[in-house]
């Protein structure tokens, strides 16, 4: 019974969270690790590439609440979330259009484009605060649990409870949905492995008659799709706050570059990794410890190896360790 | 026109605008521009060491200007009355304890034979110092931040004069840096950017987290200025012959003895700026600047050469990070106090960027011009802003959302605004105003 208990500790403050949010990151760290794969330079404009997909999102889904339009138990977002996708690849499509194509076609060094998209990224996180403010905005409606802690104990007779939220339970299920129709695409279409043959030697691939052009432009897209999908579900679980898009930035590159830059199924892994070591490493233990351990050796403090607020430090000295040791990632990156 | 001519009238031009302030706002805001723009400076001079010399791409700034605001508070302020006793060095121990911990980590990674026995060292070793060290750190910082938690609560600082702290915090950056620049240095540049983004974020946090060590996000109030250059306006406003003096040059005592602590500052700071700047044109011009663009331009070249590259990058990394530090120092006391949670890297770390890019990258007179151009249309975008929304909404019917919502907004210009320079800049001036020679 009391090991009982402490799974169920664990899954409803450790894994559950973490999975959720490990699916967030992976659906960043996949725009991230896309862009360096065909584009060739680390986008600092991700987060707020996110964000404004976010935005987008929220501003239909007000209208949409507005009109008294609903999506049954499930939150008005996912409704809105085509036009947030839609939204976001014209923005991507015209900073591509106006910024990066003259210094793709001057053949600038990456590290050039990375100053560029630091200007790029002023401009997206100027947009949205101009448009929908510096502050937090609610926009989740519809059931908020899938399975609330009460009921859980009154069906298993266990003390502990376990929560999932819809919104992280939504959150796999299109994480899920995204990433499969991403290495379907990527894997078995003619444009996806048009878009592989770019990212693994760009030569042969003007050789063979690829349109390079044309490969940018199905990957701004992708990148605007996955990252409005990632802004809007971690919008839906957490809150949306334009400043907490622009931290993201950090476990999201963590993750990708963790996986190896360049890798979508490293990034899929490295996103996961982030996320179960934060949530792992900020969690104070003492629950499920005082589960397991006889009497005897209750812990007597809280059993947390580093406070919450130090959760960028975890995914960092990842980050640093797997750099140091294996500078290429946990997959080897570079490659579509 | 010449080059020379046309660099002095582009500063001749920047000094114009910020007196045009003074002249149409007031003298105050004038002076407070003219003394951010003097910090700014000095952030750009060390951005500049590191990108313009050495093609550093370090986008950490914040936490290096951040640790030279705690080292103000570590210098400057007295002492906690029964600190050091009742947790002091204890805490010392702790961090000692630490540090041994990864050095002896490290040392197994370098001389123990690669394998299996070797990880398992490393993991013990780590594991077993971090229980020690926490076992020893958290009684102690529960002890120092359970002392008068209202005003204190923190270990304090040496009482030393508040100009010490300056050069301190620049050491302490240093230090900071040359431990980043020995791990990550060697990585590729887009992830030397990631991982110094990484341990700026780290840097606040800890700021934010370790009460003891500066009180956190309560904040330190009531630094020392550094007197007699810098008075204090209540004692200013008593002395006789400083009132005879504001009655001279028809000002009244408040505003007098404000401009009179401003320029104070101003005078501090541009002998800060100048002394940097000619160390930084000697160094450009001597053979170590030369070899240091050399690695830049080609890295291969230059290590065939002989030059030991990873060496002088972080011989660079660690000068330039000081002098964010030193400029980090200068502003914490120039606020009179430490906020932590007021340290945003896009204010930090990309605006100072953008100063360096506009002004010119490799000039060192280019990222002075630049600190204090893009400092003032930081500050004056937003009146700006305002005066551009209101000439807009002005055909709209009072009261009407669209009105008041752009309104508001019109303080999010100056974000907007410093992309638009940055992307102009980077395509149509690659260079810069004030290109490298």
């Amino acid at each position: 019974m009391d090991f009982l208990n402490a799974l169920v500790a664990l899954s409803n403050f450790v894994l559950v969270p973490a999975i959720a949010y490990g699916s967030q990151l992976a659906l960043g760290a996949l725009g991230v690790t896309l862009i360096y794969g065909i584009l060739r330079f680390s986008n600092f404009a991700h987060g707020d590439t996110m964000a404004f997909g976010a935005m987008i999102a929220v501003l239909v889904t007000w209208a949409m609440q507005a009109a008294g339009v609903s999506f049954g138990p499930l939150p008005t977002a996912l409704l809105a979330l085509p036009f947030a996708i839609l939204g976001c690849i014209v923005l991507v499509l015209i900073t591509d259009r106006l910024v990066y194509r003259f210094y793709r076609e001057q053949k600038a060094k990456p590290v050039i484009l990375v100053i560029v998209s630091m200007g790029v990224m002023f401009i997206m996180n100027g947009l949205v605060r101009f448009i929908i403010g510096p502050d937090d905005q609610r926009f989740s409606d519809g059931a908020r649990f899938l399975i609330k802690a009460r009921d859980f104990k009154a069906w298993t007779g266990l003390n502990e409870g376990l929560a999932i939220k819809t919104s992280q339970a939504i959150t796999v299920v299109v994480a899920v949905v995204a990433v499969a129709a991403l290495f379907w695409f990527l894997n078995k279409t003619r444009t996806g492995k048009s878009m592989r043959a770019y990212s693994d030697n760009e030569d042969l691939a003007l050789l063979s008659g690829i349109n390079p052009e044309r490969v940018v432009m199905i990957t701004w897209i992708i990148v605007a799709a996955l990252a409005t999908t990632a802004g809007v579900l971690y919008g839906l679980d957490k809150s949306f706050k334009p400043f907490v898009y622009f931290q993201l930035l950090l476990p999201i590159f963590a993750s990708a570059i963790v996986g190896g830059l360049g890798n979508p199924l490293g990034a899929i892994a490295g996103g996961f990794i982030i996320a179960f070591s934060e949530v792992t490493i900020t969690y104070a233990w003492k629950k499920v410890l005082t589960y397991l351990a006889p009497e005897s050796l209750e812990p007597s403090g809280l059993v947390q190896f580093l406070s919450t607020d130090y959760k960028f430090a975890v995914s960092f000295a990842i980050l640093l360790i797997v750099l140091l040791f294996k500078p290429t990632g946990l997959f080897k990156g570079k490659v579509i | 026109m010449s080059e020379p001519l046309k660099n002095t009238l582009l500063f001749v031009v920047v000094g114009a605008l910020i007196l045009l302030t003074g002249f149409t706002q007031s003298w105050n805001a004038a002076i407070l521009i003219l003394n951010m723009g003097l910090i700014s400076a000095i952030m750009s001079i060390g951005v500049n060491l590191q990108w313009g010399f050495a093609g550093l791409f370090n986008v950490g700034v914040m936490g290096f200007v951040a640790l030279g605001g705690l080292a103000v508070v570590l210098v400057s302020t007295p002492p906690t009355p029964g600190a050091w006793s009742a947790g002091g060095y204890g805490v010392v121990l702790a961090l000692l304890l630490g540090a041994a911990t990864v050095v002896a980590a490290v040392m197994v990674a370098q001389k123990m034979p690669k394998g299996r026995a070797r990880t398992l060292t490393i993991i013990a070793i780590l594991v077993i110092g971090f229980f020690v060290y926490r076992a020893i750190f958290d009684p102690n910082i529960a002890a120092i931040e359970a002392i008068d938690p209202a005003v204190a609560g923190n270990i304090g600082g040496l009482n030393l004069p508040v100009l010490f702290a300056w050069p301190a915090g620049g050491l302490l950056a240093a230090g900071a840096a040359w431990l980043i620049g020995k791990t990550a240095l060697g990585l590729r540049s887009d992830y030397l950017a990631i991982a110094t983004l990484g341990i700026a974020e780290i840097i606040i946090a800890v700021m934010k987290n370790e009460d003891w060590l500066a009180r956190g996000v309560k904040n330190v109030y009531g630094l020392p200025r550094p007197s007699p250059v810098v008075g204090y306006e209540v004692e200013l406003q008593q002395d006789p012959s400083f009132l005879a003096r504001a009655e001279w040059f028809g000002l009244d005592p408040v505003t007098a003895s404000t401009l009179s602590v401003k320029l104070g500052y101003s005078l501090l700071f541009l002998i800060v700026l100048l002394v940097l700047l000619w160390m930084a044109q000697m160094a450009l011009k001597s053979p170590w600047g030369r070899m240091m663009r050399a690695i830049r331009d080609n890295e291969v070249a230059a290590e065939a050469m002989g030059k030991d590259v990873t060496r002088r990058h972080l011989q660079i990394f660690v000068l330039g990070s000081a002098v964010c530090g030193i400029a980090g120092a200068m502003m914490t006391t120039l606020d009179g106090q430490l906020t932590p949670g007021t340290y945003n890297p896009l204010r930090f770390t990309f605006l100072v960027w953008v100063m360096v890019i506009v002004g010119g990258s490799g000039n060192n007179f280019g990222a002075v011009l630049g600190a204090f151009l893009i400092w003032f249309l930081w500050v004056q975008v937003e009146p700006m802003g305002l005066w551009l929304m209101n000439l807009i909404t002005s055909g709209m019917p009072d009261g009407s959302a669209l009105k008041v919502h752009l309104i508001e907004s019109a303080a999010h210009m100056r974000l907007f605004t410093m992309g638009l320079i940055l992307l102009i800049v980077l395509r149509f001036s690659p260079r810069g105003l004030i290109p490298e020679k």
